[in-house]
């Protein structure tokens, strides 16, 4: 069933909508697929696509409830935008909102109070234009102990444990664990793409974890649920930033394992035709993040290494 | 006067990316004003560019206080400025959300850094700040509750009202907190408006960080005090937001400043096809215009006015 999550008004001839597909059989647990937050980030879509096609293909396999939020951000996915157009806000730095503030704070308010109280809720997301990402959950090192067991039923590639951060305390995640409604992030892929591989690897563990609790009577192919490198502390993770601006290019796809001294890419120069660095791997590991987008500033990430 | 680069950065085809700033007098550092750090700050970069033409004529005439330095940083963020983007030109991250910075991160968090190197240390720091909503604010002196802040010398601007809120989680990457984390006495300063100048208001802001300067002894101008009041020091739970009942074309009646009554008509929504009134808003106490929102159209539930109800 489609719900409105909130509705407002917008100044000409068109409401603001932000919807749900309410699937239930009226008992036992829930769970929320959320995803959209990031109007750049696309890879959820086809990961919400393909379990509510799994539910109305077997209604009768569910025992419980799954609420599906494809869109957060609807203005943002509809015009290709990565913050709330009219707000030039991210989404994910204003929860849990307000119900007095102002408009966007409200629909924030709206969306945490929608999510609070199920038994899991599952934060998709996409990296951003310039970043590509392997399917990982990121958790907060605060929150590690009772969320890492569910990440492992995700069979999930990487289960990245970092720092936590005060601003990160604005997001939606933190807002909902803070409050006892569990919630994993979800990060994979790279901005406005889909992969289907990576949404269906996703899928089969959402289907597993959703089978581990109750929610859905069918477990996934076994052979289809890895297991998960879990990173040791928040230290384990180099950065690699160019130390030069121009055009990063490389042939090196994430997901490969690295050898301290091996080249990543290099920045070039279009004009003089010269490499600007040779971008080398600082340590051995799995490299987890590679650059998207060729054009960087000194500073710009081109690819994380989790240290093995 | 002394002009330094004080962070420099290439780029893939522009021009290199420098901030500079401007240093009069000599000693102790004691106030650093930050001008515009986002692109659609034309006030601020208004105000910091007349402050350094102010220090200019200050120090040929031998006005500044001996054993004391003044930097102006007039704009952190030229690139953005002048591609007309609010954001960080590539990735559109907002530099007062990369405070105090890390030389060896992402590009906007080496950008805070490298200011954050060269403000760090003086005894006094004003920002010319906007906020993130479009709309026109009284001028006034904002500071962040941390238990560093002094609401004391925030009067000596001298505007009627000092702002005074809690720290929300996000506040901890800004300039102001971290400024006063590291123990300078911080102060954002709006000027009222942000892509637009308002020459009024501007000269008001240029007149009130005079006026702290010669209050700190920084300064040996005279400076015009008649009309200046005791500040009214205001809390966040003392502004009553008012937002809007329903959508559509927003006409303003009532702007930042004027004093209103309970139920008189601050502002219409118009309906956009029909031309009729959807509906009057009131102000649901008598106070002073604190904030007004300055586009012509609004969503439902947008914040229209903060009203100061004393």
């Amino acid at each position: 069933m489609i719900q409105n999550v909130t509705a407002l008004e917008m100044p000409i001839d068109e409401e603001f909508r932000i919807v749900k597909n309410h699937l239930t059989n009226g008992k036992g647990k829930r769970i929320c697929i959320v995803t959209g937050t990031h109007g750049d980030e696309l890879e959820g879509q086809y990961v919400c696509y393909l379990i509510a096609k799994m539910v109305n293909e077997h209604p009768e396999k569910l025992k419980g409830t799954i609420d599906i939020y494809p869109a957060l951000n609807p203005l943002g996915i509809d015009s290709m935008q990565r913050g709330v157009p009219a707000f030039d806000l991210d989404m994910n730095r204003i929860f849990p909102g307000n119900s007095r503030g102002s408009m966007i704070e409200k629909v924030a308010h709206d969306i945490y109070t929608d999510l609070s109280g199920a038994d899991m809720v599952i934060d998709i997301h996409a990296s951003n234009i310039f970043l590509r990402e392997i399917p990982q959950v990121r958790i907060s090192e605060m929150t590690a102990e009772t969320l890492v067991p569910y990440a492992k039923l995700m069979g999930i590639d990487f289960i990245w444990i970092h720092q936590a951060a005060t601003v990160l305390e604005s997001t939606l995640a933190h807002s909902l664990n803070s409050t006892g409604t569990p919630c994993l992030v979800a990060e994979m892929g790279v901005g406005g793409r889909i992969s289907h591989s990576m949404c269906q690897h996703l899928v089969d563990g959402i289907q597993n974890l959703m089978f581990s609790m109750g929610i859905w009577d069918e477990a996934p192919d076994p052979s289809k649920i890895k297991e998960s490198i879990v990173s040791k502390n928040g230290d384990s993770v180099a950065f690699l930033n160019a130390k030069i601006s121009g055009v990063f290019v490389t042939e090196i796809h994430n997901d490969t394992t690295i050898k301290k001294g091996q080249s990543i890419g290099q920045i070039i120069s279009p004009l003089t035709g010269k490499i600007l660095d040779d971008v080398i791997a600082p340590c051995d590991g799995l490299l987890f993040t590679i650059r998207a987008y060729p054009m960087v500033y000194e500073g710009s990430l081109l690819g994380r290494i989790y240290k093995l | 006067m002394k002009i330094q680069t004080i962070f420099h950065m290439s780029s893939p085809y522009r021009d290199d990316f420098r901030i500079k700033a401007y240093t009069f007098g000599e000693g102790e550092k004691t106030l650093c004003i930050v001008g515009s750090m986002r692109g659609d700050e034309i006030q601020q970069q208004f105000v910091a560019s007349q402050m350094v033409a102010l220090m200019k004529k200050a120090e040929e005439e031998n006005q500044i206080m001996p054993g004391i330095s003044i930097s102006i940083i007039p704009s952190v963020n030229p690139f953005s400025i002048n591609i007309e983007k609010r954001f960080w030109a590539l990735d559109n991250t907002d530099i007062n959300r990369m405070f105090p910075g890390y030389d060896q991160g992402e590009t906007t968090q080496r950008i805070a850094a490298g200011l954050f190197e060269f403000i760090k240390d003086f005894k006094f720091g004003i920002q010319l700040a906007s906020y993130y909503l479009p709309g026109n604010f009284l001028p006034h002196v904002r500071m962040i509750h941390t238990g560093f802040e002094d609401v004391n010398d925030a009067k000596y601007f001298g505007f009627p009202y000092v702002g005074i809120r809690e720290p929300e989680p996000f506040d901890t990457v800004l300039l102001n907190y971290n400024w006063q984390i590291w123990n300078t006495q911080a102060f954002s300063l709006y000027s009222g408006t942000t892509d637009v100048i308002d020459h009024k208001m501007a000269q008001g802001a240029i007149e009130a960080i005079s006026r702290f300067m010669v209050k700190k002894n920084m300064l040996s101008l005279t400076i015009e005090n008649e009309g200046v009041q005791e500040p009214i020091v205001i809390e966040g739970k003392q502004l009553i937001p008012i937002q809007a009942p329903h959508a559509g074309i927003l006409i303003i009646e009532k702007e930042a400043g004027q004093v209103v009554k309970k139920d008189e008509v601050l502002a219409r929504i118009v309906h956009p096809y029909e031309g009729r009134d959807v509906c009057e808003i009131k102000s649901p106490v008598s106070g002073t215009i604190f904030f007004a929102r300055n586009k012509s159209i609004t969503f439902q539930n947008t914040l229209l006015f903060r009203i100061i109800n004393l």
